[in-house]
């Protein structure tokens, strides 16, 4: 029996890089989304294979999940270089689109699955003769074709080409004809719809489709940042690219024409960082985006800037490591790179965003939380999070929101007499009052350096000077807990002895998973943290269970290790669920994962049982 | 260790500058540096540049990176913020303090390992952007702070202390500023400073990005027969092709100069750079030709010194980013929140 399902499968896009299949597959998703069906869209992209593959997966998910799913229902296979497996990859049952003009590679056919060939070089060469055209329309003969296979509403797509091509008019009708042309073969050659199917929904509401880099980067001008120095490094480089469109766009005087802002592509990350701690430290609000090697890079001027106290932000969109790891494949891998980073003792304030809505509060707010705790402050992204389009809450801004620049001393209070001693503890909260560089004559000035100093800056290599440094360091950390982010607890309603403690782009797959868990007789309450250091209630929901699972996608267990290293939990009662092949992590593993160890736990030992 | 700061004792006949500051104004805690390193004698220069400027002390950012030469920001202008960074990672952090703030004028501090080994790379990208600062190398061909090992500009031949011979090709800072597109590029001698003072001068009043290599004998390592960098190797081999005399603003011009002996540049700022010209051959104006004299100079032995080349149209980092005038770490919520109704527009974008 053919798979039969109604906005729930799976759809996958082999292609080739650059034959303009980017913007087809969009156009399709987008589509589902217009009628009103949650779905999530993925980009795979192999960085270095030969034939240049990549893959676009949309999800169809009336249930909203938008994570990854993980298998093929329906394979839309156009790249001859990885058909082979693309082919092997189909659930069975599920559904084969292939360009029937040719014989099909050769390889082991399968008969599990349905076949669906559509002459789709022949139908294109038989139109058109310029080759390139010949390139474009055939993947818009593809979505048409597929609009009638799936039952699409070929309206919905017939709009977003005219608003696509809303200033190149000329193109709209030739797009429109070879949709049709698909559309039509499909209807003629097949019995529309296959088993599985569109229908028009309203699961989308006011939501948005946005990457998390773009988020972030929103995130960033809303927030006020005014430079901004990076170096490339995939999955981080459209953070300042979508920052520098934005500001073209938000942040010119518009009477002179002039930029409100300064975008530094850097020598390096060494420099990124650098002029990132000497904005900040002249009282701009400035970020780098980077990747797991430029955190590598830029660890010794965050353990200066943690020292020197020096606001300044990290966007970090992680992908795997160690060294190059997998460019361009996904992971939550920094944790502990970022936490702890530079040499000495340091300890550093992470956010762990879970979608692009987060990433752009997330970002917007770690430049107030950059000043007020004159520390640097490091936004997780993740590849899966930043690189690809995800269904989102919209984006909100109050307008009353004003920036917290923090404890700024200025001319007026050095001239009211106001005593100021830049590492002074005058408020208990561990925060010292700083000066920006220029405010008064005779007063505020001080010496910013990496090595010790006492309470007033004055160079001091007294061990006591230096402990009490470090030590309103760790008070500040206190002060942090209660300003951050705080941990989102979901309880199941029942009582249970389980618990799940995640972060980031894990948030949706793990959501999932709880319901395939609880359909399973699972009981487990859930707690999403979402910034380091840990809030009390992190140590509470711990100590609530006597087991609480630890769903991370790293090899290394990071935020356990965190968790147990910062509030000194037994290792034993946080088992680590790890996913960290480049994949994204999908429900489907975590379910498996946890459920088979709750399953185990919940045969009866067999002594009891004969007792 | 901790630094007493000198007492501050203002004598009524101390001279004072067009703002009303003494000399006083300008220094800062005592040094700590071996007694008689050429640091120090720079760092003297700084405070008499800073002084006949008129500058305000605290409209002065001083950064610097790690070493002795580094060091000494701690030991001038104490009224200003000053930023000891890391080692080789000046520029970056000063480049970084610019865009905040174009408004502070910017004195990079460094040494020959910072710039020339571990922060080659930041001082060349610094250069190329056309930063507006003052970037001065205090160059002693030595590690003076880990104790005498060779910098990337020890000359090739040149003896170490304990008697090593340097095999290496040494880097010369000038010519890489030069080639690096530098607008104001010099060379001193911190034991000059009649010809030191009027340079740190002209850099500072200079817009745009000002490369000073003042050579810096360090009297604990490199001072010893064999060195090229040492303090009687360079007097006898100093070359000097012009001296310099700066006009600030509207200053009558006062002395009389021999025709043809004289080359004048005006800078953005209104001040007339006028140099004497000690060398009939030498023209400050052309870079190329400058590069081509400081190779042939050099192979000859000679450490070719003054104000090697000056654009006195130059342009800097801020120009060429057409940033606003008011200062970046001035701006608030008017000026950088798109605001609610923006982010609905995008939003509705997005759908
Ligand atoms: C990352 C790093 N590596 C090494 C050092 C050790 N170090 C301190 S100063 C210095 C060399 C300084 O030489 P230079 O810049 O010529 O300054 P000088 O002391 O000669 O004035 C070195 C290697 C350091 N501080 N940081
Ligand atoms: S070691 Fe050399 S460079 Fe350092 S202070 Fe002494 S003389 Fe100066
Ligand atoms: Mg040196």
């Amino acid at each position: 029996m053919p798979l039969t399902a109604v906005n729930d499968f799976v759809i996958r896009f082999a292609n080739v890089n650059g034959s303009g299949s980017a913007s087809a597959n969009e156009m399709f998703a987008r589509a589902i989304m217009r009628m009103g069906i949650p779905m999530s869209p993925r980009n795979v992209f192999p960085s270095n294979i030969q034939g240049l593959p990549t893959w676009y997966e949309v999800r169809v998910t009336e249930a909203n999940h938008l994570g990854a799913r993980g298998g093929t229902d329906i394979m839309v296979a156009m790249n001859p270089q990885t058909y082979n497996a693309d082919v092997a990859s189909i659930e069975p049952d599920g559904y084969l689109v292939y360009d029937s003009t040719r014989a099909m590679p050769p390889g082991k056919p399968r008969t599990d699955i349905n076949l669906i060939g559509i002459p789709l070089t022949a139908i294109c060469n038989k139109e058109y003769s310029d080759p390139r055209q010949r390139q474009l329309f055939k993947n818009i003969i593809c979505i048409g074709a597929l609009s009638a296979l799936l039952d699409m509403d070929i309206t919905e797509l017939e709009k977003l080409v005219g608003e696509q091509y809303r200033s190149k008019e000329k193109l709209i009708q030739p797009n429109i004809h070879a949709l049709h042309l698909g559309r039509a073969y499909a209807e003629a050659n097949f019995k529309c719809p296959i088993g599985l199917k569109l229908k028009r929904s309203d699961k989308v509401g006011d939501r948005i489709l946005i990457e998390g880099n773009a988020a972030a980067a929103l995130g960033a001008v809303y927030g006020g940042a005014t430079v901004c120095a990076w170096y490339p490094i995939t999955p981080s480089s459209s953070v300042a690219e979508n920052f520098t469109k934005f500001c073209g766009k938000y942040r010119h005087d518009p009477a002179t024409g002039e930029a409100r802002y300064a975008i530094v592509q850097a020598e390096d990350e060494i420099a990124s960082i650098g002029m990132v701690v000497g904005a900040a430290w002249n009282g701009a609000r400035a970020f780098t985006a980077t990747s797991g090697p430029g955190i590598s890079l830029m660890q010794e001027l965050f353990g200066f800037a943690y020292f020197a106290e020096i606001p300044s932000v990290i966007i970090d969109v992680q992908r795997a490591g160690p060294s190059t790891g997998m460019p361009t494949r996904t992971q939550q891998c920094d944790l502990i790179n970022c936490a702890y980073a530079s040499h000495g003792d340091t300890k550093h304030i992470l956010l762990m965003p879970e979608d692009a809505a987060e990433a752009f509060e997330f970002t917007a707010g770690a430049f107030d939380y950059a000043d007020r705790l004159q520390t640097p402050v490091f936004v997780l992204l993740d590849l899966d999070i930043g690189m690809n389009h995800r269904l989102s809450r919209p984006l909100q801004w109050d307008d009353a929101r004003l920036y917290d620049r923090g404890k700024v001393m200025t001319a007026a209070d050095l001239e009211a007499g106001k005593d100021f001693g830049r590492y002074t503890d005058v408020d208990g909260d561990a925060i010292p009052f700083r000066t920006y560089p220029g405010t008064h004559p005779t007063k505020g000035g001080y010496f910013t350096r990496g090595t010790s100093h006492d309470a007033r800056a004055k160079y001091s290599e007294e061990g006591v000077d230096y402990v009490e440094g470090m030590q309103r360091l760790l008070r500040k950390h206190e002060t942090a807990k209660g300003i951050l982010p705080r941990p989102l607890r979901h309880d199941a309603g029942k009582p249970t002895r389980f618990g799940v403690i995640y972060y980031g782009s894990t948030a949706p797959a793990m959501h999932e998973a709880a319901e395939i868990l609880t359909a399973r007789g699972h009981t487990l309450d859930l707690m999403r943290v979402r910034a380091f250091p840990f809030h009390q209630d992190v140590a509470s929901f711990i100590a609530d269970h006597d087991f609480v699972f630890v769903v991370e996608q790293n090899r290394d267990a990071q935020l356990r290790s965190l968790i147990v290293n910062e509030l000194d939990i037994d290792p034993v009662r946080l088992v680590p669920i790890l996913h960290y092949d480049g994949t994204s992590i999908t429900a489907r593993f975590i379910s498996a994962a946890i459920g088979d160890r709750l399953d185990a736990l919940k045969v009866t030992p067999l002594r009891k049982a004969m007792s | 260790m901790t630094y007493l700061t000198k007492p501050k004792f203002h004598h009524p006949s101390l001279p004072k500058n067009a703002l009303g500051y003494t000399r006083r104004d300008y220094e800062a805690a005592t040094s700590t540096l071996c007694a008689g390193c050429g640091h120090d004698s720079i760092s003297a220069a700084i405070i008499e540049a800073s002084f006949e400027l008129a500058i305000e002390p605290h409209r002065v950012a001083k950064i610097s990176g790690i070493g002795c030469s580094s060091k000494t920001p701690t030991y001038f202008l104490g009224a200003s913020h000053g930023f000891n960074s890391v080692h080789g990672r000046m520029p970056s952090v000063l480049t970084g303090a610019n865009l905040a703030n174009r408004d502070l004028i910017y004195l990079g501090i460094s040494g020959d390992g910072d710039s020339a080994s571990i922060g080659f790379g930041q001082f060349a990208h610094a250069l190329r952007r056309g930063v507006n600062m003052t970037y001065i190398v205090e160059n002693n061909g030595v590690y003076g702070l880990t104790k005498g090992q060779f910098s990337a500009t020890a000359d090739r031949g040149s003896k170490s202390k304990k008697g090593a011979v340097n095999t290496d090709n040494a880097i010369d800072l000038v010519a890489m500023a030069l080639q690096l597109g530098a607008t104001f590029v010099a060379r001193s001698f911190s034991g000059d400073k009649t010809q030191l003072v009027p340079i740190i001068k002209a850099a500072i009043a200079h817009r745009g990005a000002a490369f000073i290599d003042v050579i810096s004998p360090c009297i604990a390592f490199n001072n010893h027969p064999g060195s090229t960098k040492s303090l009687d190797y360079v007097r006898a081999h100093n070359e000097a092709v012009n001296a310099l005399d700066i006009m600030i603003g509207r200053d009558a011009i006062t002395v009389d100069y021999e025709p043809g002996k004289v080359v004048e540049v005006t800078q953005h700022d209104g001040s007339v750079l006028t140099l004497r010209k000690l060398n009939d051959d030498y023209d400050p104006s052309d870079r190329l030709a400058a590069m081509n004299f400081l190779q042939q100079e050099a192979a000859r032995g000679r450490i070719v010194t003054g104000l090697l080349y000056v654009d006195g149209e130059a342009d800097d980092l801020h120009r060429h980013f057409n940033t606003v005038a008011m200062p970046l770490n001035q701006l608030n919520e008017p000026e950088l929140c798109p605001g609610s109704k923006a982010l609905d527009k995008i939003n509705a974008g997005l759908r």
